[in-house]
C-alpha cells in the first residue's frame, strides 16, 4: 500500500507535486497518469525518498521508505530504465543489488529467466536496446519479491510482444494481492492494465477514479446511423432522452438509444439502414479533454479552440 | 476489487502498527540491509566495471614505469632537473626512494580519478537511483566506496611502489645514492606512498559524491593536488612558509618522503594532514548525500 498525504514539491518557486493524496491498494493495478511534466516521476522518486518532499508525506507499507530494513522486498521500482551503470552486465547489476539485501543469486537467475534475458545477462547493459533496458529494470523491481511494484512508463520502448508481457506480469502480479502502481501519459494504453486510475495534471490530482467508472464517465459517443431516410428515421428515433444531430445529409448522430434499439425501430417502420455503429468511447479523447488545460507542453493551438489564458494563470481544474 | 485478488494472499496489505509484529511468513521476510552487504554490494560494483580495472592498471603501471625510468637515468650531475618536479623530490636531493616514488604524481592522478568515477560515475549514469533505492539510508553507499577503493588502492600502489624500487635498484648500482629494501625508513616510506594513494582514491569517492560529476571532480581533484601548490606561491613568503606543509598534497608528500626537508612536516603529522583533509571532504560529501536529493 503506498499512501500519499498532501504531498508537494517545489523547486524553487515551480509546484511540480501539488498537495496530493492518492492511495494505492493492493490486489489493484493503480494507473498513473498525467501528461509530460505533471509530476508523475517526481512524485515517484519521493515514494522512494529519492526526492524528499516539501511539504506532505508519503508512506510506503505504512512507513516511509527509507525506514524499511529491506525497502527491496516492500517495494520495488522501475524509475527510468537508465538507472543501470552501461559499462556492468545485466547481471553484475542485479547482483549489486541483490547483494545489499542478501538476495540470494538463485533470486538473480530467476527474475532474469523472468525478464527474458538470459541469453544476454552477461552482455554489457550499454548495448541493450530500449526494450531490453526496460525488461532488465522491470527485473530488478521483482528482485525483491515486493509487495508493492511501482512501474515509471514500463511499456515505453517495448515491442508489441513486450508490452502484452508487461501487461500479463502485472495483471498477475496484483491478481497474487501486491499492489501495483504504474505511470503512462497514454491513457489507452493504461486502461487495459489498470483497475484504478490516479490521474495528474501539473502536479495536482483531477481524478482518483476506477477505469470503469471513467470509461462510464467518458461513454456517451453515441451511435452513428445512416439511411437515405434520414429525415423520417429522426423523428421515428425522437424521444424523451434522446438527442440526434446531423452532420451530413444522410447521417445520424444519436445518444439515448442504443444501436440494438435504433436497428429494431427502422426494421420495424421498413427504413433501410447503411450504417448502424456505436461510436467507440475514446478514452484518450476523455483523457485529453480531462487534462487538457494543464498541459505542461501545449503545442502551438491546431484547433480554433486557443487556450491563451493556459499559459497565465491557472485556476484549478 | 476483483474476487481473485487475495487468491494466493501471501501479502495482507500491511499497516503500520502491525510492522513491529513478526511479518506473515514469506520466503523473503530474511531479507535486510546491512552495512557488510552494502560493503560487498560495493566490492562487486567495483570489480564488474572494466574502467576500474584499467585505471587501477594504470595507476600501477605509471608508478613502477616512472619510478624505474627515473631510477635507470639518474646521474648525479643533473639531480635538479631530474624527473618531473613532483612531491617526492620536494626535499630538493634526490635519493633513491624519491626516484623510485616519482611516478606518484601520475599515480595520485590515475588513483583519484578512479575514486572519482566510482562515485560521480554513478550519477553521470543514473545508477545512483538504483543504488539509492535499495540503500535509501545513503550513508552506508558513501562508506562502503570508501572502504573498497581505499584498500584496493593502498595494497595495490605498496606493490607497485616496492616493484618500482626493486626495479629501479640495478639502475642506481654503485651510484651514492643507491638503497636497499632494510636501510633504515625505506620501507617506511615506500608504504607510506601506498597509504598516501589510498587515501588520494578515497578523496576522488569523497568529491565524486560531493559534485556528483566526473569532469568536475576531477578537475578539483586536479585543482588541490597539482595546481594549488602552484597557485600559493603567489602568497607572500612568510603565509606560504607557514601554511604550504598543510596543502593536500605537501602533507601527503611527507608521508612518503625518506628525508623530511626542514619546512615539511613529520611523515605522522603529513599523514594526520592529508587524512584531515580527505575526512573533511568526506564530510561534506556525507552532508550532501544526506541532505539533498539524489
Amino acid at each position: 500500500m503506498i499512501e500519499a498525504r498532501e504531498l508537494t514539491k517545489r523547486y524553487g518557486d515551480k509546484t511540480v507535486v501539488d498537495n496530493l493524496s492518492f492511495t494505492v491498494k493492493p490486489g489493484e493495478v493503480t494507473g498513473f497518469l498525467g501528461p509530460n511534466g505533471a509530476g508523475k516521476s517526481t512524485t515517484m522518486r519521493m515514494i522512494v525518498g529519492l526526492d524528499s518532499p516539501t511539504k506532505g508525506s508519503v508512506t510506503v507499507g505504512g512507513r516511509s521508505y527509507a525506514k524499511h530494513v529491506a525497502p527491496l522486498q516492500e517495494i520495488g521500482t522501475l524509475l527510468e530504465a537508465k538507472s543501470v551503470h552501461p559499462g556492468r552486465s545485466a547481471f553484475n547489476h542485479l547482483m549489486a543489488l541483490a547483494r545489499t539485501h542478501g538476495i540470494p543469486r538463485r533470486r538473480v537467475n530467476e527474475v532474469i529467466e523472468l525478464a527474458g534475458l538470459t541469453s544476454v545477462a552477461d552482455k554489457r547493459v550499454g548495448a541493450f536496446s530500449l526494450g531490453m533496458g526496460q525488461r532488465l529494470g522491470i527485473a530488478s523491481a521483482l528482485l525483491g519479491d515486493p509487495a508493492i511494484i511501482m512501474l515509471d512508463e514500463p511499456v515505453n520502448g517495448l515491442d508489441p510482444e513486450g508490452v502484452l508481457w508487461v501487461r500479463t506480469l502485472l495483471r498477475r502480479l496484483a491478481d497474487e494481492g501486491r499492489a501495483v502502481m504504474l505511470s503512462s501519459h497514454l491513457m489507452s494504453e493504461t486502461a487495459l492494465i489498470a483497475d484504478h486510475l490516479v490521474i495528474i495534471g501539473r502536479g495536482r490530482l483531477l481524478a482518483d477514479t476506477t477505469v470503469d467508472d471513467f470509461t462510464r464517465e467518458a461513454g456517451g459517443g453515441g451511435v452513428k446511423v445512416a439511411s437515405v431516410e434520414a429525415t423520417r428515421l429522426r423523428s421515428l428515433l425522437a424521444g424523451p432522452d434522446v438527442v440526434i444531430t446531423s452532420s451530413a445529409g444522410e447521417e445520424l448522430q444519436v445518444t439515448g438509444r442504443d444501436a440494438r434499439e435504433i436497428g429494431a425501430i427502422a426494421a420495424q417502420h421498413g427504413v433501410p439502414l447503411y450504417e448502424l455503429t456505436p461510436q467507440a468511447v475514446s478514452l484518450e479523447a476523455a483523457f485529453m479533454e480531462l487534462t487538457r488545460d494543464v498541459v505542461e507542453y501545449q503545442s502551438a493551438p491546431a484547433d480554433t479552440e486557443a487556450h491563451t489564458e493556459a499559459h497565465t494563470e491557472r485556476k484549478a481544474a | 476489487m476483483p474476487a481473485t485478488a487475495l487468491r494466493r494472499g501471501p501479502r495482507p496489505g500491511k499497516r503500520s502498527n502491525l510492522s513491529a509484529a513478526p511479518e506473515p511468513t514469506t520466503s523473503a521476510t530474511r531479507y535486510r540491509v546491512t552495512g557488510p552487504r552494502v560493503l560487498h554490494s560495493e566490492w562487486g560494483k567495483f570489480w564488474s566495471l572494466r574502467s576500474s580495472w584499467i585505471t587501477l592498471g594504470v595507476a600501477v603501471f605509471l608508478l613502477i614505469l616512472f619510478g624505474a625510468i627515473a631510477s635507470y637515468t639518474y646521474s648525479p650531475d643533473a639531480v635538479a632537473t631530474s624527473g618531473p618536479p613532483g612531491p617526492g623530490s620536494g626535499g630538493g636531493d634526490s635519493d633513491a626512494v624519491s626516484l623510485a616514488l616519482t611516478g606518484v604524481s601520475f599515480a595520485q592522478l590515475a588513483v583519484g580519478v578512479l575514486g572519482v568515477l566510482l562515485a560521480a560515475g554513478e550519477y553521470s549514469t543514473g545508477m545512483i537511483r538504483s543504488t539509492l533505492a535499495a540503500v535509501p539510508r545513503r550513508l552506508p553507499v558513501l562508506w562502503s566506496k570508501a572502504a573498497v577503493i581505499g584498500p584496493i588502492a593502498l595494497v595495490l600502489t605498496t606493490v607497485g611502489a616496492l616493484a618500482a624500487f626493486q626495479l629501479g635498484s640495478p639502475g642506481l648500482d654503485g651510484e651514492k645514492i643507491a638503497l636497499s629494501l632494510s636501510d633504515d625508513g625505506v620501507l617506511r616510506s615506500l608504504a607510506g606512498a601506498g597509504l598516501y594513494l589510498g587515501l588520494v582514491a578515497v578523496f576522488g569517492v569523497a568529491l565524486g559524491v560531493l559534485l556528483r560529476n566526473s569532469a568536475g571532480a576531477i578537475a578539483a581533484l586536479v585543482g588541490v593536488l597539482l595546481i594549488l601548490p602552484g597557485l600559493a606561491s603567489l602568497l607572500p613568503d612568510s603565509w606560504y612558509d607557514t601554511l604550504s606543509p598543510y596543502f593536500p598534497s605537501n602533507a601527503g608528500s611527507a608521508v612518503y618522503a625518506l628525508h623530511q626537508s626542514s619546512d615539511a612536516l613529520s611523515p605522522g603529522a603529513g599523514l594526520a594532514v592529508f587524512a584531515g583533509w580527505v575526512a573533511l571532504t568526506l564530510a561534506g560529501a556525507a552532508y550532501r548525500l544526506r541532505k539533498t536529493d539524489a
